[in-house]
């Protein structure tokens, strides 16, 4: 990684940005037509759809980075659809199966109160396209991690059954949410640079709105301290392949197609 | 990011000239300004694109006396709307005899509905959608504090009764700028636009 320039390791960065929202977009697509009342089925559309504008224009910016470094650069396209999973930099929490309506919820909260405090540190970000992208991204996030959170305390604080189903959610994926504060190998230059955010810093934010939701919604942040890591480095779980093999399966059956 | 038209004839007419329409080739900023004012927000037709606050500058480019460019901030990042919005602007200005036309995207200062006309949101209203109230500043990352609608959602009037015994549903309505509220008055359902 020492030999990196400074364009390189901002396009891997950028990756990182872009790939965790169109992952978990793509996640929420899956639910669209299924969604367990109708309110909530469009609800859930239309954060997969703020994200997926996100990763858009993350990745757009990632293409102009790359054209700075070598090649001609990829669009926002080639990145979506070209890339194999080794090369995607999502976290491992966004590409866990949606599962019942509280594992999608229990991934989606998670996943919101980091990416709201990321955002909002973000928009300090010393690079101008960086902080703009982010100051816009931040205010989307603002209501999606409010959603994320009725949601908690309605299904832990409901019925026993529901409860048991949080409760359980929230124990399977605590696993992957130590990565969203550890940085990855390319960060420190960066963050030293004032253009990435120092996620070290947003973890005990973190941790206190969640024990907060989690507290009105009667549940409790899981003991377990062993974190998975590896999203960021494109080391991923078995579960992020057959999503690109749907996600990715019409620009690899007919390259170029369009409409 | 930008969207570059070709002329629609083979040759752009000179300055001054009009083409076979009438039409000036470079009409005053006054008049574009007047057409793109017609232009509807596809999913909130009452309103135009100029009301919404998403055109933020019209102007000749530097170089090309003949070479309009308009500077739009487009709303959520997920909006589907927003390739139709810039098409329709497109035609807009062309239907007026602008040669060429180029479409930038401005992503910061992000758009907010604070920047909504009072005009705008007085026909949100009349069209049965409650208008967004100031935007909250973001304050510290607790329960509350995260929460920009429940604090707004407070004193949401209902667009048909105008009580303020509202309810939400939903934090997201039949679009991602909006939320769905009850009315508990009127029992009608309807649409808040969300402070953004």
């Amino acid at each position: 990684m020492g030999r990196m320039t400074r364009d390189e390791q901002l396009f891997e960065y950028l990756l990182h940005l872009g790939d965790s929202p169109l992952i978990l977009a793509q996640r929420l697509g899956e639910w669209v037509g299924r969604g367990p009342v109708l309110e909530e089925d469009i609800a859930q559309t239309n954060v997969g759809l703020d994200l997926l504008g996100q990763a858009r224009l993350w990745l757009s910016y990632a293409g102009e980075v790359e054209a700075r470094c070598r090649r001609p650069g990829r669009d926002e396209d080639a990145l979506a659809f070209l890339r194999e999973s080794g090369q995607f930099r999502n976290l491992l929490l966004v590409e866990q199966p949606n599962g019942s309506f509280a594992d999608t919820t229990a991934r989606q909260f998670l996943f919101d109160a980091w990416h709201l405090l990321l955002l909002r540190a973000l928009a300090k970000s010393g690079d101008a396209t960086i902080a703009g992208i982010a100051a816009k991204a931040a205010k989307e996030a603002a209501y999606h991690v409010e959603r994320s959170g009725d949601w908690v305390i309605r299904l832990g604080d409901g019925t026993e059954d529901s409860h048991a189903k949080m409760q359980a959610a929230i124990d399977d994926l605590w696993t992957y949410t130590g990565e969203m504060f550890t940085p990855d190998a390319i960060e420190p230059p960066l963050i030293e640079a004032g253009i990435a955010a120092d996620v070290r810093s947003l973890a005990a934010p973190w941790r206190q709105h969640v024990d907060a939701v989690f507290a009105t919604a009667t549940l409790k942040a899981p003991d377990a301290t062993f974190m998975q890591q590896g999203g960021k480095r494109g080391v991923h779980t078995e579960h992020l392949g057959h999503l690109l093999a749907q996600m990715q399966v019409l620009q690899r059956s007919h390259p170029g197609a369009r409409w | 990011m930008t969207d570059a038209l070709q002329p629609l004839a083979p040759r752009a007419p000179a300055m001054g000239a009009a083409d076979p329409a009438g039409n000036e080739a470079r009409p005053s900023l006054g008049a574009l300004w007047q057409a793109l004012d017609a232009v509807p927000d596809p999913e909130v037709p009452a309103v135009s694109v100029v009301e919404l606050g998403i055109l933020r500058g019209v102007e000749w480019d530097a170089i090309d006396p003949l070479l309009l460019v308009v500077t739009v901030t487009p709303t959520y990042s997920g909006c589907p709307a927003t390739e139709l919005i810039m098409t329709s602007i497109r035609e807009a200005v062309v239907a007026l005899g602008v040669a060429r036309v180029r479409i930038e995207t401005r992503l910061a200062p992000a758009w907010t509905t604070d920047w909504m006309t009072t005009e705008a949101r007085r026909k949100l209203r009349d069209f049965g959608i409650a208008p967004p109230g100031a935007v909250p500043t973001p304050s510290a990352v607790d329960v509350a504090g995260i929460s920009p609608l429940r604090r707004a959602g407070a004193a949401v009037a209902c667009p048909r009764c105008g009580s303020k015994q509202t309810q939400l549903v939903s934090q997201f309505g039949s679009t991602a700028c909006k939320a769905h509220f009850r009315c508990l008055a009127c029992l009608e359902p309807f649409d808040y636009f969300k402070p953004h």
